[in-house]
This record gives C-alpha cells, structure tokens and sequence, in this order.
C-alpha cells in the first residue's frame, strides 16, 4: 500500500454556458489583459489515496469523482496521480 | 394528510413551507436529516435554504444524509415529493429528477418575484390550479440555471414534464425557461420559485397555496383513495 497524492480538476463540461469564466475573462480586459479568451472557470480537488498501486488510486479517485465530486450532467473531471514523497 | 418537512442544516424555509402545509389542512411534522424514519408520511418535502453551505455544488453534500435513503424509497414507492429551490437541487443531485441547476446565467444571487406559468396540472403539487394559471411568486437563488443533456430537455417537452415556466421574463437563463420539472410518474416534482413564501394573504397575496392545496385535493385520488 502506498499513499498517493491525487488532484481532482472539475471543470464545467465545454458546451455550457460558463458565466464565471466569461465574468473573470471580461475583469482580465479591464486589467489590460487584451487577447484572452475562451477563459473557464473550474475547482481543484486536492486528496491523498491509500492504495496498493497508482492505477488503484485512480480507480479510486474516478469512483468518487462519478458519485461525488463532478455532477455528470454539466462537468467533466481528469484524475491526476503523482507519488507522494 | 401528513407531510413531512426534511430539515438540512442549512435549511431556513422549512418553517414556511411547515405552516404552508398546515395552513392548507395538512399534518405538517419535521424530520431531521439524520433520522431514517419519515414517519408514515404522504408527503415529502424539501425546503429551500444552503444545506451544509451549497459546498462543492447545491445539494451534492445533502443526497448523501440518512434521510435520503428514505425520501428515495418513498419517491421510488410512488410518494409525493417536492422539492423547493434548494430542495430542486437536492432532487437533481439524488436523481430523482434529472438534469442539474446551474450558477445563474447573470451571476447574481436574485431574490424577487417572477412570473411562472402552470404547464401541468396532473401532479398532485399544481392539480388545484388551471392550466396555464400565471403565478407571481419569489425566487431567491444563486443557482437556478436548470441545465440537462439535449435528449433529457426532449423527453421532457414531449412527455409534458415542464410544471413551471418563467414568462415574460427569464431570470437565470434556463434552458426552455424552465422553472419546475416532474418525474415521468408526475409523483415527484421540483420548483425553484418558493410557493411558501406567497402562500399567506397577509403577506401579499397567495398565490403559491395553490401548491398546498393541491397536496390535499388531489393525492388522496392519486394515492387510489387510500389516504
């Protein structure tokens, strides 16, 4: 068994209508940020797994992604592994 | 007619929707979300509010309290449900309903009144009004952007699963202006204006009793005559 670090990204799923992304997209014009688009914003889920091997943790992180931390209606999710030290 | 108001911490319209519910004639109780007993309810409802604070998303926290299983159970048996504002999102998240609510399409918390439409009158939530009825009643959400997969937003047009539509004005950009679905037995319904707070005549007007009034109308048929 090892302990994995995973984070989580929740993104709002690319085909709905993001009013936060488009908010902070409009904010970074009014900084002088000129030529930005397509800005989205999301959520970063950051935990630690008991696993016996990084494609368990996964497993794992996937499972509670699809019953918890993504609503599979308007979000799409990735699951970043990484050892912890 | 006993209708059982489900209590998230976070709550904070199972008071109105308990003396909505008693003022139409009904047994109004409430049920503590980490009971597991509805104790013989007819009725369930779920009242707006931010149970555990809307974290990660509005209701994704609150499916998961012991009292879901047995709000599932009775939906799942052919009880009523409604779920209101908070409540909806709550129903999505258990799907119940299908479909998710979304941050509102301007941002903006909105607390005001709107106009819906009466699409449905075969629910035992909307039966004591007429079709196409205009209701104005509040609406006070972050997140009542009613979102779903094309083919859902499909079945339910051609199903006649929208209870509620916004008119004249959309406030938070639904899809279809959708303000109010039910499930294809038409058992379980979810709204997000707040037919609570417009049900006393002393506050403005009632037009939201209908929704209570309903209950006590209409499901002693629909349960067969049996209640």
């Amino acid at each position: 068994m090892g302990a994995f670090h995973v984070q989580v990204r929740v993104m709002p799923r690319a085909t709905l209508l993001d009013p936060q992304g488009q908010a902070v997209e409009h904010a970074l014009g009014a900084l002088g940020f000129d030529g930005v688009t397509a800005v989205r914003v999301g959520r970063a889920v950051t935990l630690t797994v008991e696993a016996p091997t990084a494609a368990a943790a996964e497993a794992q992180a996937t499972d509670m992604c699809r019953r918890l931390l993504a609503n599979p209606v308007t979000e799409d999710f990735e699951v970043l592994v990484g050892v912890t030290p | 007619m006993r209708v059982a108001v489900i209590r998230f911490p976070g709550s904070n319209c199972d008071e109105d929707t308990s003396r909505a519910a008693a003022r139409a004639g009904a047994t109004a109780y409430y049920v503590w979300h980490r009971d597991t007993d509805l104790d013989q309810a007819d009725v369930v409802m779920l009242p707006g509010g931010f149970a555990y604070g809307d974290y990660l998303r509005a209701g994704a926290i609150a499916r998961f309290s012991p009292v879901m299983a047995a709000v599932v159970a009775h939906a799942r048996a052919g009880g009523a449900v409604l779920g209101i504002c908070n409540g909806f999102q709550i129903l999505c998240e258990a799907g119940l309903l299908p479909g998710a609510l979304m941050r509102n399409a301007g941002l903006q918390f909105l607390s005001r009144p709107v106009d819906v439409r009466v699409e449905r009158t075969d629910t035992p939530f909307t039966c004591a009004y007429p079709t196409g009825a205009i209701l104005r009643m509040p609406i006070a959400h972050g997140e009542g952007r009613y979102v779903a997969a094309d083919d859902t937003l499909r079945a339910l047009e051609a199903e006649g699963r929208v209870v509620l539509r916004y008119v004249g004005d959309n406030p938070n950009g639904s899809a279809a202006d959708i303000a109010g679905i039910t499930n294809a037995e038409r058992t379980v319904v979810g709204m997000m204006p707040h037919p609570e707070r417009a049900a006393d005549p002393l506050l403005g007007g009632a037009p939201g009793a209908g929704v209570f009034a309903s209950v006590m109308q209409c499901l002693p048929t629909l349960q067969g005559g049996s209640a």
